[in-house]
């Protein structure tokens, strides 16, 4: 009996676990090698990634309000995946870092609030687990100390997520008064599609559509994202992104089905406006983190086109891509956060000339970028094929041919990311600098995280067994 | 052994060699590159003759039938239940066959290029390229799925592409493989769209499902393919003559040959592989795996035989007329797989009425062995004399004795004197006209009688005519060059006794090849004919060939010319697509297009500029973004676009 309870919630069990030591280890004497310190949190996160494939069970907990199946775990080990690579990369940041045991603390409850949401059944259960993934992301945000645009982007942070969630209570709150439950599978029962739940819906979605920053919930982005540390950053635009459209995928199937067609038209203006004017803010950005923060806005809109679809193959492609987009927006992410680290180069023209002295971080740099831009033979390819694809399996109820055109507007948008990734490729191979940047010194862990993107890259595309799993769990 | 077990090896040993070449030839492997794909292509060809073996002998039989066996299967792609990417290995009697010819050509050329490209600066570069085409012409033969044939077509013709254009500081060379390349991929886009009608009407990808359904005449999909038109011609006709101009292309037929003549440019063993043996029959080996299907379509049949009869015959014409040998080999290959197509169209599945397409096959498999020894042996004298110019050659009998009479078995072989190879195959080809049209048979007759002509004009105008003397270090070549000649020109002296029939027929089942002696007469009638005729001309130096051009005159001279195609080719191109549409395209490209693209730059501009005035960086502006927005869209899904 308390065997089966651990099972069902062995991953968050295990990351509050991991908390738990660090607090410990907190508790304990004051100086400590970080270098060690740091490489000991990388090996209980490689532990917690590889025991994510392990005991999985399926069932529910605390009167309904918690399920779990193979499908929600491997979801769950993907974030788990995506944090260690992000905690990989972050080893040059933090070696210098004072408090780093806060900063994994902070780190891994935001993880264990995206696994309470991802496992929710119940609206309650998925307010709880947003806030808890919300709020200490504020304060990561606020982790480069003495930056004053990194507390700026940690009081924006706050107040456009306490702003969005109250919204998003609101209209949880007039979803419970027009139904009478909060449970998952009677929600989707009452649905009739009355105004009320209809508005109410909209506040829900805009509450999604905040945290994963689709247009017109996005404005937030552009300083937080600027303002908070690289790691951050990259966590804020790939796995809490992830997370949240894991779940968003799920609530739309399950619970809204009936009025599946409300949002299949929300979902179309949203995806149209974010790869618009994600694209267009992309466009213009100099500095390279910004710019890769931005190009994820747009990635966002392409997902929300194989939500569109509404088939298990929509929802297995929006795993499929998350996992490849982890891969490649990470490896992007993680050579900027290293040469941002040890050079604090961030602009575009920094990197001109970047391939004469860093080879291997140019390769790396390049294949993330080809990846996301959405070239064969890299996975990102295969990704955004089983997106469109998806999208373009939905049959229109109306006369319109909606779901045509929602792809041929995704191609258009796939041609103008083109243009902004390959001119940074084009700048790190092509251009001349006089003054391009030192050889970059690379240590263990990026060098680990980048092989795992890199490998990931070019082996998740062609291994289609990888889709097919995913395909037949969600079935 | 299961052939699971070894039959990728086939395959993948030449692709590890091509990469194992590629990365490191240049530095680890400088000298021993040659050897290593000597060993990587011995392996794959022993293989490839067990697999022969065990399919013909030993396995491949179900009921006095051969079946067809897929050892491999790897679902790449998956669109649908149904519709999917595999790459697989098929086994059936023409893909078995063709694995051997494919491996045993290639090892031949492997080794012959030790000696031809001895010092080349590029020595490695060659032979991954060798390799990968190799591997590229395996993956097409065995292909389980219609689309990685497709895929390993365009790989044959990147391989292609490379090889003519390895001497890439010859500008002839460059523009040659453009050439090819360009023309080649305007039949390969027929082919993709011939391919996704196919796919899309009968609801796979996969070639025996596709053959069973669009064979099925009760099946949905048959009866929709036949009875939808288009233009009016049914959407089968159209998909195979869509599927068959891909194979014209790469396998150089009128009016899509062009290219071929000029392809020469390659180092001459390349020429043997790609340009005589293997890629170039890969448009036969396509009609051939689909013919279940075009057996029923009579129309499409229609167009392949008279494609291939006119290009054996205008072929057979021009190569009378030319003076570069390889011009004449190429010429040569053009007409023989001419041959070959109309042997096929002139075919009906099952039965008697299939011996078109067992003979197409036959002379597949012979005219790989003596057109890739003719090449090797043209190789062995452009190595000698540094020329490819018939009138920079005479009397070479006495320099190079063993290229001489090697070159003499496979003069004798094409031009059909019994009993070599050549002589078999083509009898079946003509047998297969004669009963079906003809007309075809007609013209296959006196194409069979240009062949002879020609061949023995380039033989003695090489070997014979006027003395010439070379200094006394002249020699023949390296060992490693004779030993392909002897071994290819017993293959051409045997290859005939094999009884065909007995392995490749349309239905699977045994066809014994008919040999009518009396029937044999004609055609060997015209072969010494022409072979007389040459030697007349051609044994000793004399200006009767001048008079004969002369009083042939226009004639003559429009077949010098290779009847003007090239030119109407430019013509097409440069006064009329460019003036006609080109500039048009290039004046609204400037204007509108261009004009366009600033405006939405322009624009993009201004919108960013906008976008940047919202994001103004106050929280309170935002929440009021925010809650608008939601606004806005509740009111829209609500009440506008329920």
């Amino acid at each position: 009996m308390w065997s089966d309870y651990l099972q069902l919630i062995k991953a968050e069990g295990l990351v509050a676990i991991i908390m738990f030591i660090l607090l410990f280890l907190k508790l304990g004497k004051k100086e400590r090698n970080t270098e060690s310190l740091l490489h000991f949190i990388n090996v209980l996160l490689v532990i917690n990634f590889i025991s994510g494939f392990f005991f999985n069970a399926e069932g529910t907990l605390f009167g309904d309000m918690f399920q779990t199946n193979s499908l929600l775990s491997l979801e769950k080990n993907i974030l788990n995946l995506g944090t260690l690579i992000i905690s990989l990369q972050s080893f040059q940041w933090l070696k210098g870092h004072k408090h780093i045991l806060e900063f994994y603390m902070l780190l891994l409850s935001t993880l264990l609030g995206m696994f309470f949401m991802i496992s929710s059944n119940n609206l309650l259960m998925f307010y709880l687990g947003l806030e808890l993934s919300t709020i200490p992301l504020a304060a990561l945000a606020n982790f480069d100390l003495e930056k004053r645009t990194s507390s700026e982007a940690a009081m924006k942070l706050i107040l456009s997520s306490a702003f969005s969630s109250g919204l998003l209570l609101f209209g949880i709150s007039m979803l419970y008064g027009a139904t009478g439950t909060l449970n998952y599978q009677e929600l989707s029962q009452q649905l009739t599609g009355t105004p009320l739940q209809i508005l109410s819906f909209v506040m829900f979605a805009a509450g999604f559509g905040f945290k994963f920053s689709a247009v017109p919930f996005h404005l937030w982005t552009a300083d937080v994202y600027e303002g908070s540390p690289v790691a951050v950053t990259s966590y804020l635009s790939v796995i809490s992104k992830g997370a949240i459209l894991f779940v968003f995928v799920s609530v739309l199937y399950r619970v809204f089905q009936n009025i599946s067609v409300v949002w299949y038209n929300l979902l179309f203006i949203l995806s149209v406006l974010t790869m618009f004017i994600g694209n267009l803010f992309a466009l213009r950005q100099q500095n390279m983190k910004r710019f890769l923060a931005f190009s994820s806005v747009a990635q966002v809109g392409f997902i929300l086109i194989g939500i569109t679809g509404q088939s298990a193959a929509g929802s297995a492609s929006v795993i499929y891509f998350i996992l490849i987009y982890i891969f490649s927006n990470l490896g992007a992410f993680g050579v900027v956060s290293l040469v941002s680290a040890v050079t604090g180069k961030e602009t575009v023209n920094d990197y001109k000339g970047f391939y004469k002295n860093n080879r291997m971080l140019s390769w790396v740099l390049a294949i993330s970028l080809f990846s996301l831009a959405g070239i064969p033979p890299t996975a990102g390819f295969f990704g955004k094929f089983f997106l469109l694809l998806a999208g373009a399996g939905k049959t229109s109820s109306s006369g319109w041919q909606l779901n045509y055109i929602l792809i041929t507007i995704a191609a258009l948008n796939m041609v103008i990311s083109l243009y902004y990734y390959l001119r940074i490729i084009k700048a790190i191979f092509m251009d001349k600098n006089d003054n391009p940047v030192e050889k970059v010194k690379s240590t263990f862990s990026p060098n680990l995280s980048f092989i795992i993107c890199v490998a990931g890259i070019l082996v998740t595309g062609f291994a289609s067994s990888a889709y097919d799993y995913i395909f037949s769990l969600v079935k | 052994m299961n052939y699971s077990e070894y039959i990728s090896l086939i395959l993948l040993l030449p692709l590890a060699g091509f990469v194992l070449l590629g990365l490191f030839g240049k530095k680890l492997f400088k000298q021993s590159s040659g050897m290593i794909g000597v060993l990587v292509l011995l392996i794959s060809t022993v293989l490839s003759l067990y697999t022969a073996y065990q399919y013909f002998f030993v396995n491949g039989k179900l009921n006095d039938v051969y079946q067809t066996i897929i050892p491999v299967k790897y679902t790449w792609l998956q669109f649908a239940s149904g519709t999917s990417i595999d790459m697989g290995i098929t086994l059936d009697p023409i893909a078995v066959m063709m694995l051997v010819v494919v491996t045993f050509v290639s090892l031949m050329v492997h080794i012959f290029s030790l000696g031809y490209m001895k010092g080349e600066k590029r020595f490695s570069t060659y032979y991954s390229f060798l390799s990968l085409f190799t591997f590229s012409m395996l993956g097409l033969v065995v292909a389980s799925n219609i689309f990685q044939i497709y895929i390993f077509w365009e790989l044959v013709g990147i391989s292609s592409y490379l090889l003519i254009g390895f001497y890439f500081d010859r500008p002839s060379a460059v523009a040659a493989s453009k050439k090819a390349f360009i023309i080649t991929r305007f039949a390969d886009l027929c082919f993709l769209i011939g391919i996704l009608i196919l796919a899309f009407e009968g609801g796979t990808l996969d070639f025996n499902t596709l053959i069973h359904r669009l064979t099925d005449t009760q099946s949905s999909q048959y009866i929709s393919i036949t009875t939808a038109s288009f233009l009016g011609v049914s959407v089968l006709t159209w998909a195979l003559t869509l599927v068959f101009i891909g194979g014209a292309g790469k396998s150089a037929m009128f009016p899509l040959h062009v290219w071929l003549p000029d392809a020469m440019e390659g180092p001459t063993p390349v020429s043997a592989l790609i340009h005589a043996a293997t890629m170039v029959v890969a448009g036969v080996y396509l009609v051939a795996r689909l013919f279940p299907v075009f057996s029923i379509n009579e129309a499409s049949l229609y167009i392949v035989t008279w494609i291939g009869a006119i290009s054996a015959i205008l072929a057979a014409i021009v190569a009378c007329t030319q003076t570069d040998i390889k011009r004449v080999l190429a010429y040569s290959t053009m007409s023989q797989i001419g041959y070959m197509m109309f042997a096929l169209g002139v075919a009906h599945l099952g039965g008697e009425s299939g011996l078109g397409y067992t003979a197409s096959m036959f002379h597949l498999f012979t005219h790989a062995f003596f057109k890739s020894l003719l090449f090797l042996c043209a190789g062995a004298v452009i190595h000698l004399i540094h020329s490819n110019e018939m009138n920079d050659m005479g009397g070479l009998r006495k320099y190079m004795p063993v290229t001489h009479i090697t070159f003499l078995v496979a003069c004798l072989a094409i031009a059909g004197v019994p009993p070599l190879s050549g002589f078999f195959s083509k009898e079946e080809v003509l047998l297969a006209a004669f009963h079906s049209n003809k007309l075809i048979y007609g013209i296959a007759l006196f194409t069979s009688g240009l062949t002879a002509f020609y061949m023995f004009r380039l033989y003695f105008s090489i070997f014979w005519n006027k003395s010439k003397s070379l200094d006394t270090h002249a020699h023949e070549g390296t060992f490693s060059m004779k030993l392909p000649l002897i071994v290819l020109s017993i293959c051409t002296l045997l290859a005939g006794f094999i009884p065909f029939g007995n392995f490749i027929s349309s239905d699977g089942k045994n066809l014994e090849l008919p040999f009518l002696l009396n029937f044999s007469i004609a055609p060997v009638l015209f072969a010494l004919t022409g072979i007389v005729v040459a030697m007349r001309m051609y044994k000793k130096e004399n200006n009767l060939p001048h008079r004969v051009a002369a009083s042939l005159g226009g004639l003559y001279k429009a077949a010098y010319r290779k009847f003007y195609i090239d030119e109407i080719y430019l013509f097409i191109t440069k006064k009329i697509i460019f003036n006609l549409i080109g500039r048009p395209a290039a004046w609204i490209d400037k204007n509108i297009v261009d004009g366009t693209m600033n405006g939405i730059a322009y624009g993009t501009g201004k919108v960013s500029h906008w976008i940047k005035g919202i994001q103004s960086g106050k929280v309170q502006g935002y929440a009021l973004y925010f809650f608008s927005g939601i606004i806005v869209l509740a009111i829209l899904v609500i009440y506008f676009w329920k």
